[in-house]
């Protein structure tokens, strides 16, 4: 009997091209999934910036529905958490992941793929979350160039939270335990953060944790960038948000997927 | 002939559990070897090891020529393995779950079709071929388990379970497709808990207990070692059981068996002919009435329950007094 063909083995773009498709059929069959991560932060952007920005007032002449909208963009990044986690428990409690295994093929791609197409949901609520807003009267003040770099750096955070997920999902394993975890992720980091309000009233010793939240430091530096925040004195973790933000994920990422992939290859 | 597969040794431990303990196996290009044994005996995590999904501790093993621990990706292009939970996409149909591996195995595009429509119809798959695999019965979904694990043409094959919870008739076209393999000269590492099965597959049996092996050979050798032919004589009248008993007593090689029933009695003779001439004659004599009447060769079963010391089902004439 012949082998397979001389170039099997080689982990590459294919491997990850072929999974990233089977994820993404998945997403197809189960739209629900799509429909779940979505809900929460468009019922946000209604709640805050419909109903809540009636009656709230923020000091430094911006409306509270353009203040809130990055910290709801970043709230979309937090959900990812969950959908990575339970995609990778789902996976590791069944079969499949073995005959992935037993393939000649780069173990990361099974990893890589994953997050490459949770991307899909987390980019799909963030356009749902932007239709909204704008329906409910948000506007960015500032040049398409920073408002793309403000979607850059919500998109990066998102897909480090997909690799946080995966962390999650292995550590895990159970359904129920991910879905409280990732809650709580989710309402910890978005609340505890300037992701909704300014921070002036806080004591200071809480303030300067929820400053250094970098769901926090994101949020404020897509404000920045998008002109959405207010012109009020500033902390020197506000100043910099964007450097911030900015090393804050490009740390979380460097850190997360080699973890990730040694604990995936070793499990 | 050629060695597909080889262990020394090997050992795994999980915790302080010791699942493995010096495994030593063999097993011919070719052929199929029945890893035989009750749960928790070893069987996947030789499996696992052999099919580099799992880190062993003692020992080494070779697979198609290569070391499982250094030289993964070598068995890895010459394997294939269908696990003890049929391991198929659900969300995907079958069709789609074949060319799927198709591609990871760098059949490319139209290799992974040609050879998804080649298993397809192998496998009598074509018709459900375009449902998604959570549809599937077991035995499609065991079918199409196994059709998965051949999309590489593997030279060595290695089977866990495969016909658990399979009706008859599922289990048969199983074990054919697997006698399709090894007749083109494919490898197969069985495991099982039928030892009909081992029977019908396998050419040589290693009997597994908590992590060991506890005898090697071909099936007729296994039975052999449990001892030779026994008559088995049914009784209409349960009353004259010890009657029969010390009747045929005087006769046979060893103490004769009453099992389970209570009517029926096992005896053990040493010269074929003459001793179930004596054993007509003796019951004749004593004038009991008998509805059954006997040779037996031992089963795998047999074997099974004395190797792994699990109940016979039957206590001897001398506990019975
Ligand atoms: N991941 C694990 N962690 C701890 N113990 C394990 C692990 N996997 C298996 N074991 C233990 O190792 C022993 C052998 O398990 P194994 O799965 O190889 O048995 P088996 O012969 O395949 O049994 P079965 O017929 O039930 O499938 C069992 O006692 C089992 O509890
Ligand atoms: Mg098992």
């Amino acid at each position: 009997m012949s082998g397979t063909s001389p170039n099997a083995g080689s982990p590459g773009l294919t491997d990850v091209l072929t999974l990233t498709g089977r994820h993404l059929r998945h997403l197809r069959r189960t739209p629900e999934k799509i429909i779940s991560t979505a809900m929460t932060p468009v019922a946000m952007v209604v709640i805050l910036g419909y109903m809540f920005s009636s009656v709230m007032t923020i000091e430094g002449g911006v409306d509270f529905e353009d203040y809130v909208m990055a910290g709801v963009y970043a709230q979309v990044g937090l959900t990812c958490v969950g959908i990575t986690a339970l995609g990778v428990a789902t996976d590791l409690s069944k079969g499949l992941i073995d005959r992935f295994r037993s393939l000649p093929m780069g173990r990361p791609a099974v990893l890589v793929s994953h997050t490459a197409a949770d991307m899909v949901p987390a980019m799909i609520s963030m356009g749902a979350v932007t239709v909204v807003g704008l329906l409910v009267g948000w506007r960015t003040d500032s040049d398409p160039l920073s408002i793309l770099l403000g979607f850059v750096l919500l998109l990066s955070f998102a897909y480090a939270m997909l690799w946080l997920g995966a962390l999650l999902g292995m550590v895990l394993r159970n359904m129920e335990a991910i879905n409280g975890i990732s809650a709580l992720v989710m309402v910890l980091f978005s609340f505890l953060s300037s992701s909704f309000m300014p921070l002036n009233g806080l004591p200071d010793w809480l303030r300067t944790i929820v400053e250094w939240n970098p769901a926090s430091s994101l949020s404020a530096a897509v404000r920045d960038l998008w002109g959405n925040e207010p012109a009020i004195e500033e902390s020197f973790a506000v100043q910099n948000a964007l450097p911030i933000a900015a090393g804050s994920i490009a740390l979380l990422i460097l850190v997360l997927v080699p973890t990730c992939l040694r604990m995936f290859r070793t499990r | 002939m050629e060695i597909a597969i080889q262990a020394e040794g090997l050992g795994k431990r999980y915790g302080d559990h010791q699942a493995l303990s010096g495994v030593n196996l063999e097993v011919r290009s070719g052929t199929v070897l029945g890893l035989l044994g009750p749960n928790g005996a070893g069987k996947t995590t030789t499996v696992r090891i052999l099919a580099t999904l799992l880190d062993h501790d003692q020992g080494h093993a070779r697979v198609a020529g290569f070391d499982v621990a250094r030289d993964q990706l070598e068995v890895r292009r010459r394997i294939g393995l269908a696990g003890q939970y049929a391991a198929v996409d659900e969300l995907l149909t079958g069709r789609e779950n074949l060319t799927m591996l198709g591609k990871l195995l760098k059949l490319g595009k139209r290799g992974a079709v040609a050879r998804t429509e080649e298993l397809l119809a192998a496998f009598e798959l074509e018709s459900a071929a375009d449902r998604p695999a959570g549809t599937y019965s077991g035995g499609m979904r065991r079918r199409l388990d196994l059709a998965a694990s051949l999309i590489s043409s593997p030279t060595v094959l290695f089977l866990d379970e495969p016909t658990t919870g399979l009706d008859p008739s599922s289990r048969m076209v199983l074990w054919q497709m697997v006698r399709q393999q090894v007749a083109q000269g494919v490898t197969v590492l069985l495991t099982t808990q039928y030892l009909e099965e081992a029977d019908f597959l396998a050419n040589r049996i290693v009997v597994f207990g908590s992590g060991q092996a506890l005898a090697e050979g071909t099936p007729d050798e296994l039975k052999y070692k449990v001892g030779g032919e026994w008559l088995e004589i049914l009784l209409a009248n349960p009353q004259a059981v010890p009657h029969a008993l010390s009747a045929l007593a005087r006769v046979a090689m060893a103490a004769p068996v009453v099992d389970d029933t209570g009517r029926r009695i096992h005896v053990q003779l040493n010269n074929r002919m003459n001793a179930i001439a004596a054993s007509a004659a003796a019951l004749e004599a004593i004038g009991v009435e008998v509805v059954e009447f006997a040779m037996r060769r031992p089963t795998l079963d047999d074997v099974f329950f004395q190797l792994t010391g699990a109940k016979t089902g039957g206590s001897t004439a001398e506990e019975e007094r």
